[in-house]
């Protein structure tokens, strides 16, 4: 530095300010960019809303075919899904970008991100941003806001708040893989399709109830990788049902803080992975 | 003939070449094939013979659909999509030139290819889901000679369909809409979503008319040897009739696009 002026004196409170702002600068212009070709930006929104509508059809053709999957009727299994499917479609939005940072590490425009005044990672998770994934979270909200009408719940005020708060966290869980996706591939070259096996085959896992997994499964989705906050624990406990794993009531109210915690501990990684990288070039 | 050996072998030495992916790509396939088989179980368990199918047949049809993906290509990673890019740059001005036929010389890389992905991406999940969840494989011989002559055929279409999307690219310059139209297509007429004996029969009738069939749920059927003389006969003159209408179309289309282009630049 030529000056006594020290730029990475930043406090921690202006880093944020700087990673958000940064963030909506750089989203909004692949905003303007995408809304430039309009036709495009309209069938490939349709095309998302088709795509995640398919898995929905999956199941509507699964109820077809019985009245209970793991013992939960169709409104319910509805809810589940839709839960699991806006929290990721939150995610994607946001963060899914993440998933390609192994080619920037590859072809070597990571540097150029290193350089700018904006955390990396706000530059990343907008990098490329497509305000057309608006057409899957419309599309599972529809289905969700319908379950939550037909649904046998009891609606009370805390019901209410948690499935806020529920699609808050699990939008927060599914954005801490697609995190931990990222820095793996500072690790290892190209392993975006590792990342892919916890985010959308969390989604798969997460659309359905519980009650049809083993218990090792359900162990590993607590303890390994918390995909049962995302939305069975707090689900469970609206639908009045017991909690997976015989956990008591009061837990439906952890999966906040098992997200706040997920994204800590990947933030860090994230940091570990930054600071690890050296550059492809000569 | 010879030509096009060597140009499948070339083929099948690219992809094993990317051994890393591989492996990811079948840990990927492995972890849904688990999520998907539970949610067949849960299924079966309340029902135990729908379509036909117990239990065992349902869930080795999930961990051969996971198996089939890489090797008839559904979801593309076919070389023939490079087509579509080659047109938008202007490199396929270099492949018109060679005095092979575009459309034979793709053929025989997409060969290649899926030799390659039935061994590295069809072979271990078969493997992981027989020894998690116990899988029915054929007794008779002949059981296998149908099944890998029903995959070639499932190649062949599918090959046909994607040299198709490709060459609208001369037309559309950018392809990348039609390509994500055709796999979302494929995803769920082939019965790769659900066996198509689930669906409500007004579809399952459509889904055995359309091309997709021949990539996934024809092959399987003929796994589980489930099937009736005309149910055999229907799933290989399906797969015939429409590789041979898609070849032809493709060929006329490359002739039509042949005239068409324009070369920028010098």
């Amino acid at each position: 530095m030529p000056t006594g002026v020290r730029a990475d004196r930043v406090s921690h409170a202006q880093r944020v300010g700087l990673g958000l702002s940064g963030y909506v600068m750089i989203a909004r212009m692949w905003v303007r960019a995408s809304l430039a070709y309009r036709t495009s930006f309209v069938l490939l929104s349709l095309s998302q809303l088709v795509v995640t509508g398919m898995d929905f059809l999956v199941i509507l053709i699964l109820f077809s075919h019985t009245d209970a999957l793991g013992g939960l009727r169709a409104p319910e299994v509805f809810f589940i899904y839709g839960s699991s499917a806006v929290a990721l479609g939150i995610a994607d939005m946001l963060a899914g970008s993440l998933e390609a940072v192994g080619q920037r590490i590859r072809d070597g425009s990571l540097d150029s991100m290193l350089v700018r005044p904006i955390p990396v990672l706000a530059q990343v998770a907008a990098d490329q941003f497509a305000l057309r994934r608006i057409g899957r979270i419309t599309q599972a909200l529809v289905v969700m806001v319908i379950a939550i009408v037909v649904a046998p719940i009891d609606w009370t005020l805390a019901k209410g708040v948690l499935v806020v708060l529920m699609v808050f966290a699990g939008s927060g869980i599914f954005g801490a893989v697609f995190l931990l996706g990222g820095c793996f591939q500072f690790v290892a070259g190209d392993a975006a399709e590792v990342s892919n096996a916890f985010t959308y085959g969390g989604d798969a896992l997460a659309q359905l109830p519980w009650t049809i997994y083993p218990k090792e499964l359900l162990r590993a989705a607590v303890f390994v990788l918390p995909l049962a906050f995302i939305n069975w624990v707090p689900v469970a406990w609206i639908l009045g049902r017991p909690l997976p794993l015989g956990m008591p009531p009061f837990m439906a109210w952890s999966s906040p803080v098992v997200s706040a915690g997920f994204l800590g501990v990947a933030g860090l990684l994230w940091r570990i992975a930054l600071r690890s990288y050296r550059s492809t070039g000569s | 003939m010879r030509l096009h050996c060597l140009v499948a072998i070339s083929a099948f030495r690219r992809y094993s070449t990317y051994r890393w992916a591989t492996v990811t790509g079948v840990f990927v396939n492995s972890v849904f094939g688990v999520i998907r088989c539970y949610i067949l179980l849960a299924l079966w368990d309340t029902n135990p013979h729908i379509g036909g199918y117990d239990a065992t047949d349902a869930v080795t049809y999930c961990w051969l659909t996971q198996s089939l993906i890489m090797t008839t290509g559904i979801f593309g990673g076919s070389g023939v999509d490079e087509v579509a890019t080659r047109v938008r740059t202007g490199d396929i001005v270099v492949d018109l030139y060679r005095p092979v036929n575009l459309q034979s010389w793709y053929m025989a890389a997409e060969f290649g290819r899926s030799a390659f992905s039935l061994l590295g991406r069809g072979v271990p999940p078969t493997i992981i889901g027989a020894l998690l969840f116990g899988l029915r494989f054929p007794q008779a011989p002949l059981t296998w000679l149908a099944f890998t002559a029903a995959m070639v055929l499932g190649v062949v279409v599918g090959f046909s369909i994607r040299f198709l999307v490709a060459l609208s690219g001369f037309w559309l310059v950018d392809g990348r809409g039609m390509l994500f139209l055709i796999n979302t297509a494929g995803t769920f007429f082939s019965g790769f979503m659900l066996p198509i004996n689930l669906f409500p029969g007004w579809l399952a009738d459509l889904c055995y008319a359309l091309p997709w069939v021949s990539m996934i749920q024809t092959p399987i059927d003929i796994f589980l040897g489930q099937e009736s003389a005309f149910d055999f006969a229907r799933g290989f003159g399906t797969a015939v009739a429409w590789a041979a209408v898609l070849l032809t179309a493709g060929h006329l289309l490359l002739a039509r696009a042949t005239r068409k282009v324009v070369v920028q630049g010098g």
